[in-house]
């Protein structure tokens, strides 16, 4: 999001909730979350992708919705209402095109309506279709499940992409001569994903609360988070936003501290650190060891208070509107081992990893009959929790070595504190051994996740390996 | 016992604070510029800081002058008691276009390590990217103060026209300096010149300067990439080469035959001149590809047609007489294949025969 996206999105967001406190709240929650995500949608190369991007996005909420909900919320009349007013806000943003001074909520102009009517109707028929096959619901999860970890693997693998990026060059009847991977990059949709499948794994297990439409379209696309996350859970989400606020003022006030403080980190600190933090550009350009040091502890300080900063901007315009989103970052440089960094760095991403992947795949390692050893078992959890959050980021070589880099570190670190806790607890008796043992810790994490963004930094492994070979003075 | 917070106040004192502090920057107009990371935290930049593509070139343009110097290794360069100082001024092609800092003119008769008068010979390239005499007329008389022991002024007929003068924005964005070079040296500009971005008191706002300020942050971080890269400007791996074949137009800046002395910036040359004071100063007409493509019986290159500059060389081949300056007239020294993208811009071992040429003129004109 640019400087501009985000005052005027805080701007709408406490013009809201001075005027009118409680007063139709959750709607403009859901109306500004749809029409945000066509509003900060990029320009794409293909013809009408970044309108049908975010139409996408809207159709995959309801679909999943729809296999989510109990039959009993998903026959309430007020869903259909919902649908039909989101559907209108999306028409009307379509009808842009025949107004070219509001064109601006569009990366380009609209594409023909026909097309977005075209998808509306597929999409009711399939609505009606699976209503009336109810007793294939539990299937549907599975299916909706796949749907969604297939789409994110096209849009992750380059391969794919390329794939899919000819596929839409086609469907538009443009030329394949220029085309790239790169060419949809479907905004948001990594931390849509997420929320998807989590709603889709709690229904399940049976703990995905009963919620409509309106509430859930927001839940997953909610604009404060919709870009850069942090990725709330539902439940904890729908308390919020089902509670009326008493109390605006004092919310006022640390959000209005945090807002600042987020726009600080981002585009005053992060900003003037990335003209200087590691490229792949200048990974081949810097000539000594000293020099390459401070670019790649630039890029370390430039992630944490990019990202750190935005999360401050997403909580606190989501608390204008009395929605307390969740911590993302919590000091993690200042963690003295890299499970508590973890524990502090992307928080919310780590808890979605450790709760649908970690804990279940270590609970299925665990029922085996003859159940592998610990040591093993804490290796392969950690290692593929790691190396799924490097394809989270993209299925690249260099995110696959930063999820290896981390998945050892951690394992590492795991059986290095099972083998000297006791005796570094004998040591430590006095506070200055205690700090020392402290800083040390801070000290070598930190170095060990700054060496780790060199894979995370760059795109091609070479390159990466040059930097560190340089990193200590080859 | 804490007073609850009022959102409304702490907003209001906050404003308030904000504003004056707008005020006190614009009433003191603190000169921020001479403060340095440079020469300091990293080494000066061997030429002064311009570029169009800072991400790339880890350089920028800016119109603060003290920031400019402050950011050039000749700020941070006390003159030693053996040094023979050098300052070189002119246009992109003084500054290096496609060159890197060794290979412009300044680079190279560094590395020729040159004696003048049992001194060691050290240059400093002031270039600067536009041409324009006033240009180096503000940028000499700022680096009077660096004690130079001789000037170097490259110069080309395109730094003449009188409505070039102005219109380069680093002297459109410097009035002050320019109105002191008219009160000072007898510059001649009109006192109500339209090119001049005259600041208003808003402007000078922190608000209104905003631009001068980040610029400045901006070329101080940068330095960090100067230090761990050595790199001040984009090196493209491929280019387009000068211009060497022409439509027969024998039209220069709606000037006709024969060019007259009236229609050139000369009183810019003088005030150079007067501004330099005692300090000896080469007058350098500076070498140009002479193409030998389509209609160059008409045209020289992109820039010249023949009878404009035959008349320019005339010019200044009589003033330098009448006046006694010391004029070297080095125009067609470099073969066509030593030109790089313009029909002025060397390549290094044109470069290198242009310091070869000069170096017997700086060792005859030291004191």
């Amino acid at each position: 999001m640019a400087l501009e996206n985000i005052l005027i999105l805080a701007a709408a967001s406490l013009l809201w909730a001075t005027i009118f406190r409680n007063y139709g709240r959750t709607w403009f929650m859901l109306i500004a979350s749809v029409i945000v995500i066509f509003w900060l949608q990029p320009a794409l190369p293909i013809r009408g992708a970044d309108f049908f991007a975010p139409v996408a996005t809207l159709v995959l909420v309801v679909l999943t919705w729809f296999i989510t909900a109990d039959d009993e919320t998903r026959k309430q009349r007020k869903n259909g209402i919902i649908l039909a007013i989101v559907a209108g806000v999306v028409l009307l943003l379509n009808l842009t095109r025949f107004i070219p001074q509001l064109q601006f909520f569009t990366a380009s102009r609209p594409p023909q309506l026909e097309t977005t009517l075209l998808i509306f109707l597929i999409t009711g028929l399939t609505l009606l279709a699976l209503s009336r096959l109810t007793r294939f619901s539990a299937s549907f999860l599975t299916v909706g499940l796949v749907l969604t970890i297939g789409l994110f693997l096209l849009i992750k693998i380059p391969a794919l992409s390329l794939w899919l990026a000819s596929f839409l060059r086609t469907l538009s009847g443009q030329s394949l001569t220029n085309v790239s991977a790169n060419d949809f990059r479907w905004l948001g949709f990594s931390y849509v994903a997420f929320r998807l499948i989590h709603t889709i794994r709690d229904k399940q297990s049976g703990r995905f609360p009963s919620v409509d439409v309106g509430e859930f379209i927001t839940y997953v696309i909610f604009f404060p988070a919709f870009t850069a996350g942090p990725i709330d859970r539902l439940e904890r989400f729908i308390k919020d936003f089902r509670a009326s606020r008493s109390d605006f003022q004092s919310d006022l006030f640390p959000a209005g501290q945090r807002l600042l403080l987020g726009l600080f980190k981002k585009f005053v600190i992060a900003d003037a650190l990335a003209l200087i933090a590691l490229n792949d550009t200048n990974a081949t350009q810097v000539t000594s060891t000293v020099w390459m040091w401070v670019i790649v502890y630039a890029y370390a300080f430039q992630i944490y208070f990019d990202f750190s900063g935005y999360t401050d901007i997403a909580l606190s315009i989501a608390q204008l509107l009395g929605i307390k989103l969740p911590e993302n970052f919590a000091s993690p440089y200042l963690k003295p081992n890299l499970t508590q960094f973890w524990n502090n760095w992307h928080m919310t991403l780590t808890q979605w990893f450790r709760a649908y992947f970690f804990n279940p795949i270590t609970r299925w390692l665990r029922s085996w009959q003859k159940p592998m050893s610990i040591p093993m078992m804490i290796l392969l959890t950690q290692v593929a929790t790691m190396l799924l959050i490097g394809f989270w980021h993209g299925v690249t070589w260099n995110f696959t070595l930063w999820g290896l880099w981390h998945g050892l570190g951690l394992f590492i670190h795991n059986r290095w504190n099972d083998a000297t806790k006791a005796k570094a607890a004998a040591w430590a008796t006095t506070p200055t051994k205690q700090a020392f043992l402290n800083v040390s810790g801070i000290l070598l994490t930190f170095h060990f996740v700054t060496i780790g963004w060199v894979f995370f930094a760059l795109s091609s492994p070479l390159t990466s390996w040059q930097v560190i070979l340089k990193l200590f003075g080859a | 016992m804490n007073q609850p917070i009022k959102p409304l106040n702490v907003l209001i004192k906050g404003l308030l604070l904000f504003a004056l502090f707008n005020l006190v920057i614009a009433a003191w107009q603190p000169g921020v510029g001479q403060l340095s990371l440079y020469n300091v935290l990293y080494p000066g930049r061997e030429r002064l800081p311009f570029g169009e593509s800072p991400k790339q070139s880890y350089n920028l343009s800016l119109f603060d002058l003290d920031a400019m110097f402050a950011s050039h290794v000749i700020s941070g360069t006390p003159k030693a008691e053996d040094e023979f100082r050098v300052i070189i001024v002119g246009d992109s092609s003084v500054w290096g276009t496609l060159l890197k800092p060794e290979e412009t003119l300044a680079g190279q008769l560094n590395a020729d390590n040159l004696t003048a008068c049992g001194k060691n010979v050290r240059a400093y390239n002031l270039g600067y990217p536009t041409i324009s005499l006033t240009k180096d007329v503000m940028l000499l008389s700022y680096a009077k103060q660096y004690d130079p022991d001789l000037v170097i002024w490259m110069t080309t007929l395109d730094a003449f026209p009188l409505e070039k003068q102005m219109s380069t924005p680093l002297v459109a964005n410097n009035e002050e300096k320019v109105r002191e070079l008219v009160t000072n040296y007898g510059l001649r500009v009109e006192a109500d010149d339209s090119n001049f971005e005259v600041k208003s008191f808003w402007d000078k706002t922190f608000i209104g300067n905003r631009r001068a300020w980040a610029d400045f942050f901006r070329l101080q971080i940068y330095g960090v990439m100067w230090s761990a890269t050595g790199i001040d400007q984009v090196y493209p791996s491929d280019y387009e080469k000068a211009q060497t074949d022409f439509e027969a137009d024998e039209s220069y800046h709606d000037l006709t035959a024969p060019l007259t002395e009236d229609e050139l910036a000369i009183n810019a040359l003088e005030t150079g001149f007067r501004v330099v004071g005692e300090t000896p100063m080469l007058l350098v007409n500076e070498p140009m590809l002479i193409s030998s493509g389509a209609n160059s019986d008409i045209r020289y290159n992109f820039f010249y047609p023949r009878w404009a500059y035959d008349d320019y060389r005339e010019i200044m081949t009589a003033l330098s007489e009448r006046d006694g300056w010391t004029y070297v007239d080095l125009w067609d020294i470099a073969p066509a294949n030593e030109f790089t993208n313009s029909a002025i811009h060397l390549t290094p071992a044109g470069e290198n025969l242009l310091a070869e040429n000069l170096a017997p003129y700086i060792l005859e004109n030291c004191k």
